[in-house]
């Protein structure tokens, strides 16, 4: 960009963009064709439609409980994001709110505690929740996600713009710290929210390490460990899969839609 | 006394709002890591333990899976982590001209795929990137290659396959975080560099990086960590192969555990390797983003 005249400039930023754009976009597009092709014309990289759709939705529903693992998903991501947004938000919240030494101390410890991956927990993990009889259970899936330290560092830092004027006056007015949080903050802090149901809902419902160890009962799979299944077979039903993934996907994406708006605000809000 | 007396009940209060929490990150976080520190010092098969002092430590050294594991994960996190991090930035920047047309389509769509499911990316990428598959036809219409390339099936090929997957999800979640810190930006700043002759290229290096300086390292450090655990993508478009040439330490920790005869004492040996490396990266990158801002 370097002394180029400024219209060159920009053409190159709208390129590179636009590239950036199609890049990205593509294999939702490549999704959608190849859900309507055989899986001969998908691996032969056809991409433009073609009439195979019901077939492939047929086959789908042939193959696997589409009902079942649908129902699994959504209710673990439920669950899971329900739970998840109230304990980790209650904590962000009384993180910000409450001071005390001891308080400092802790949140530290937890940032720590960030750094530690999961696959040096998964075998305690997996060995504890045995012990529980939890194996095969939701309990077992959602219980170990449920205070994220993510979402209670993002919650506390979200709360930094929460004004204070607001809860005194909810004091004054004699509001308990419950009261306050739920009938002043939780309405207040609406696109905090917004973005914290994306960014958890996403992760349980797309989780599959955790459920693949856990679930072990074919009813109680989650539709990402079925799909995935498909694919490893050894000449896997593209279309059908294809078919699959965008029932799949459909769910992040509808919620992400919904949120999007929000979900920049609480961005902001939440860096600031 | 009064006012002490409301700074005690506050002070319970706001325990019971931690509290939940920090019952339940003691029991599904702090108990296992001690556990699995035990853990790293017992041997055996299965659950018959018997503790083994450093001999998992020894065995590491001897053990060509785990080695090319680690090189693997490293490799990637060296190649991808740098690309993917100057790709959200500069993206960043130029989605925050406020002149720039169609800015909701570019955000958009460069933040969407980290949207997908798992399975809808590793099954597109498997199909998309399949020998005969569009990736290849494409290149070879805009003559970018001759041949058609074996993305699953060449060792080198793999790697960079595995690359693009994590770049092409990852790189719009950075890119949000480098958005609403720009928001924060005073413009002025840019328009007295503009006034002093900075070009933009300067602007960026000058200005716009040191800026955004501690949301970078905060999106560096995430990303390091998510790569040191990589493990979703390599399983279900790999499956750590070609011979091994995917295979990250994730993967095998998951093997070692549930695929082969278990050995529960060396997977946890080999999950602390990645803390280590977590410990000792995230470390380095504070003290030179330290360094950096003398």
């Amino acid at each position: 960009m370097f002394n180029l005249p400024h219209f060159v400039a920009r053409s190159i930023t709208y390129l590179l963009l636009s590239l950036a754009a199609f890049v990205s976009i593509f294999p939702f597009f490549w999704m959608v064709v190849g859900a309507t092709n055989r899986s001969v014309d998908i691996g032969i990289g056809k991409a433009t439609f073609g009439d195979q759709l019901f077939v492939n939705a047929a086959n789908f529903f042939a193959t696997v409980d589409a009902p079942r693992i649908f129902w699994n998903s959504a209710f673990i991501a439920l669950v899971g994001t329900v739970l998840t947004l109230a304990v980790s938000s209650l904590a962000g919240y009384g993180f910000e709110m409450f001071r005390s030494k001891f308080r400092e101390r802790i949140f530290t410890l937890m940032l720590l505690l960030l750094s530690i991956p999961f696959a040096a927990l998964m075998v305690p993990l997996f060995v504890m929740i045995s012990s529980f009889k939890l194996v095969g259970t939701v309990a077992a899936v959602v219980l170990p996600g449920i205070a994220s330290i993510f979402i209670i560092f993002y919650f506390r830092q979200a709360t930094k713009a929460f004004p204070g004027e607001l809860r005194d006056a909810a004091r004054v007015d004699g509001l308990n710290e419950w009261q306050i949080f739920f009938y002043i903050y939780l309405p207040t802090m609406r696109s905090t929210y917004a973005a914290a149901i994306i960014i958890v809902f996403m992760a349980n419902w797309n989780n599959y390490l955790w459920p693949l160890i856990v679930l072990n009962k074919p009813e109680q799979k989650t539709a990402t460990l079925v799909i995935s299944s498909l694919t490893s077979s050894y000449t896997p039903d593209f279309g059908m899969i294809l078919f699959g993934t965008i029932l799949a996907t459909l769910p992040t994406l509808i919620i992400f839609f919904l949120l999007q708006r929000r979900f920049v605000e609480g961005m902001l809000g939440a860096v600031k | 006394m009064a006012n002490a007396r409301l700074g005690r009940t506050e002070q319970i209060t706001g325990w019971t709002f931690i509290a939940p929490a920090l019952v339940l990150l003691g029991i599904f976080m702090l108990y296992p890591i001690f556990w699995s520190l035990w853990m790293s010092f017992q041997v055996g098969k299965g659950m018959n333990f018997s503790f083994g002092g450093f001999a998992n430590i020894v065995r590491l050294t001897k053990d060509p899976v785990f080695i090319r594991a680690l090189v693997n994960t490293l490799t990637f996190l060296v190649v991808q982590v740098p690309i993917m991090i100057l790709l959200a930035l500069l993206a960043a920047v130029a989605l925050n001209d406020p002149k720039l047309r169609f800015r909701g389509f570019f955000r958009t769509a460069i933040f969407l795929p980290c949207v997908t499911s798992l399975i809808a990316y590793s099954t597109l990428f498997k199909s998309m990137f399949a020998t005969d598959g569009i990736v290849n036809k494409m290149l070879m219409a805009i003559w970018i290659i001759q041949e058609p390339i074996h993305w699953l099936q060449d060792p080198f090929w793999a790697k960079v396959l595995i690359i693009i997957a994590i770049t092409w999800r990852w790189t719009g979640y950075n890119m949000v975080f480098y958005l609403a810190a720009l928001q924060n930006v005073d413009r002025s700043i840019y328009e007295a560099a503009r006034i002093d002759g900075a070009s933009g290229w300067d602007q960026f290096w000058q200005i716009t990086v040191p800026m955004l300086k501690p949301v970078i390292l905060f999106t560096t450090i995430v990303s390091t960590i998510g790569t040191l655990q990589l493990f979703d993508e390599v399983n279900n478009i790999t499956q750590g192969g070609p011979s091994d040439s995917t295979l990250t330490l994730s993967l095998y920790i998951y093997n070692l555990t549930f695929k082969f005869m278990p050995s529960f004492g060396y997977s946890a040996t080999v999950s602390w390797v990645i803390v280590l490396l977590v410990a000792v990266l995230s470390f380095a990158q504070f003290a030179i983003a330290r360094d950096r801002s003398k």
